[in-house]
């Protein structure tokens, strides 16, 4: 295995290039773009045997991938905020068509106003698309999600799209070391693609997209319910082999810090990194507290949520994009709504933070878990939704 | 070799009968025409609009060969993914080496003079061996007649009616074979589905050339139009020589007019034969006619000159 220092933008590009993958499409966008150089390099350079389709928006990268996965084509694409939402229309019908296409997302705010930095605004608004989302808080878990993504898609119990996450600039424009499997090690692991009712097979035509009215349509939505609700298995199947390559065993959730801690706080992404710090300064302070990571947004993993903050005394829930009018951020409706019948007392409060790239600091965080510490002696929530370094 | 109708009428439809196009539908025609002329395997993909939803209403479907629709604005760049996975699977061996197969991306003129414009240039541009036709039918009749830019002046339609105001679309139609010569393709062509040895022999050029071809295939319909629906050939015959709509190929930059009316037959003409264009039959609009028969005249100058008959 071979430790490099690589961008999250270049790991992500390299693992693209090892799975090779039949079609790519690709248009630029910040903070995304460097990711498609990278592949972009290995294409010109004849290391891939993939065709690249560089188009004139998303929404014909995602249209071109559609086209080219119910050929029967492995096949990618990658993007970002404003870019997600232009091929938006086409992102559930790629999930309603049963297509395995993996896109990674560099999470950036949405417009407007424009901004190029991070936020999660993007993915979170496709969280009913019909796609698994995989969350990566550092280069190395983006890297190990892209390729499990392949095989996790591709599952003949789910054939549905996967994207992998991660923080744009935080994690796509900065250096960490990662290791990287050898190419064969990719190939083995993702394995041969296998086409299922492929519109190329001529002999066997088939109708793809056709118009679905009343007396069937609904019947397709549940299958395709029935296929997410397939989707943990798989995932914790793929995880495992992955460990036995790798040694790095991924979960729905990661727990850091004790498991009885009786105060949590849930994040996704780079800032549970820094949380993780946190968490450390406070254990070693004799506080005990822990973090709650979750890995996989889509499908919603209930069951791990209940058994990690069941009997908590204090529940911070971090959102880095928010739901204007709703009661909270997107992880926090989730959280809460698991959390239903399983906690007496309402002791969650959410935060929103960094939007737009707002810088999250270890001293913010902590700042948070010294809440929920209140929480927890007096029972109640002060503040429900906190909205953290804005300038009120 | 010119086109036999007897050799067409042995080839077996790809398109089965049973689909729920109107009687008298113009772009069913079309898609008859244009599937018969392909010998090859052949994968064709739709926008959203009247073909798609007429001939795959779930749980059937009319289509003998692979058919896919994606979405409304897409079908250039989703047949566009289509053939790259073919290129990508066939030079891998991932597919019996020596199988060739051609694609075909159908649009109304909504799908594409319009929403699917974009998706239209950027496949084109990109040279995917690929051919898109336009089944042309001057507005977005699937959903209720409303104008479209390949609308023509002073038609009437629910988004642009003749009322007391404003008499129909005030705008000229949008030159989109013009804009695909801009493109620099290898083949280009207008035809019109009243000539089917013209739509045949059109449609085997396009498929037979090495990259991107467009056809833009005037299709009438009479649900849009307001004439009887055995009229649709004669309709489209008229407009043709009436020089409205122009029977022409691009190949490789050289412009050919491929049929010239032995007389030019007014504008007017056309006019009278549709009820979408009844209002101009009036005092108060009448000068429009003579408006769009000199636009019609212009554009029709502009090809005898770019095919140097003039």
């Amino acid at each position: 295995m071979e430790r490099v220092s690589l961008t999250g933008n270049d790991a992500v590009g390299t693992a693209m290039a090892q799975i090779n993958p039949d079609v790519v499409a690709a248009f630029p966008i910040t903070p995304q773009t460097e990711l498609m150089h990278k592949f972009a390099e290995f294409y010109a350079d004849g290391k891939v045997n993939t065709e690249l389709i560089l188009v004139e928006s998303e929404h014909s990268a995602m249209s071109a991938v559609v086209g080219s996965a119910a050929a029967g084509a492995r096949s990618m694409t990658a993007t970002s905020a404003n870019g997600f939402a232009l091929m938006w229309e086409i992102v559930y019908i790629a999930a309603s068509l049963r297509l395995p296409i993996v896109m990674p997302v560099v999470n950036r705010a949405l417009s407007g106003p424009i901004n190029i930095h991070c936020d999660h605004s993007d993915t979170m608004g496709g969280r009913d698309s019909g796609w698994v989302q995989l969350f990566s808080e550092n280069t190395q878990e983006v890297y190990d999600n892209v390729i499990m993504a392949v095989k996790i898609a591709e599952h003949k119990d789910i054939l549905l799209p996967v994207m992998a996450t991660f923080d744009g600039f935080i994690i796509s424009h900065t250096q960490e070391v990662v290791e990287l499997l050898s190419d064969e090690e990719v190939q083995k692991f993702i394995g041969k693609k296998e086409m299922y009712y492929p519109l190329l097979d001529v002999k066997n035509p088939v109708t793809y997209g056709p118009l679905d009215l009343q007396d069937y349509y609904f019947e397709h939505k549940r299958q395709q319910v029935e296929a997410m609700l397939k989707v943990p298995a798989v995932v914790d199947e793929v995880a495992k082999d992955y460990a036995k390559l790798t040694g790095r065993k991924y979960d729905f959730i990661e727990i850091y810090g004790p498991e009885d801690a009786e105060i949590s706080l849930v994040a996704l992404g780079s800032t549970a990194g820094t949380a993780k710090d946190v968490v450390d300064k406070l254990n070693d302070e004799g506080k005990k507290v822990n973090l709650v990571k979750i890995r996989m947004f889509r499908p919603w993993p209930h069951e791990t949520i209940v058994n990690a903050l069941k009997g908590k005394k204090a529940i911070g829930i971090m959102d880095r994009s928010d739901s204007f009018g709703a009661l909270g951020g997107p992880v926090f409706m989730e959280i809460r709504s698991s959390l239903m019948g399983e906690i007496k007392e309402d002791i969650t409060a959410n935060y929103i933070y960094g939007l737009g790239g707002r810088d999250i600091s270890a001293p913010e965080i902590e700042s948070v878990y010294n809440d929920l510490f209140e929480i927890a002696e007096t029972g109640k929530v002060k503040n429900r939704k906190t909205y953290l370094g804005v300038r009120e | 070799m010119a086109v036999k109708l007897k050799d067409l009428s042995k080839k077996k439809d790809v398109l089965a009968g049973g689909h729920r196009a109107c009687a008298g539908c113009g772009p069913a025609v079309l898609l008859r025409q244009a599937t018969l002329a392909v010998d090859e395997d052949l994968v064709v993909g739709f926008a959203t609009g009247c073909m798609e939803v007429v001939t795959t209403i779930y749980p059937y479907t009319s289509w003998r060969i692979p058919y896919i629709h994606n979405a409304f604005e897409n079908s250039a760049a989703t047949m566009s993914g289509v053939e790259t996975a073919f290129r990508s699977l066939k030079k891998q061996g991932k597919l019996p080496v020596d199988k060739d197969i051609k694609f075909i991306a159908f649009g109304g003129d909504g799908g594409t003079y319009d929403i699917g414009l974009q998706s239209l240039s950027g496949a084109m541009e990109r040279g995917h061996n690929m051919v898109y036709i336009c089944y042309d039918n001057e507005g977005y009749m699937n959903t209720g007649i409303q104008r479209s830019s390949a609308t023509p002046y002073g038609a009437a339609t629910t988004t642009a009616p003749a009322g007391k105001a404003v008499p129909g679309k005030l705008q000229f139609r949008k030159d989109l074979s013009e804009i695909l010569a801009a493109h620099h393709i290898p083949y280009i062509a207008q035809t019109s589905i009243h000539d089917w040895r013209d739509v045949v022999t059109k449609v085997q050029k396009a498929v037979s050339v090495e990259g991107p071809a467009f056809i833009n295939a005037f299709a009438p319909c009479h649900r849009g139009w307001r004439y009887p629906m055995e009229k649709t050939i004669e309709v489209a015959k008229m407009a043709v020589e009436t020089c409205f709509w122009p029977l022409y190929e691009v190949e490789n930059g050289e412009y050919k007019i491929t049929y010239k009316p032995k007389e030019k037959v007014p504008v007017e003409d056309w006019l009278k034969s549709q009820g979408r264009f009844k209002h101009l039959f009036t005092d108060e609009h009448k000068h429009m006619i003579q408006e769009l028969q000199n636009h019609v005249d212009m554009l029709w100058n502009n090809l005898l000159k770019k095919a140097g008959e003039l």
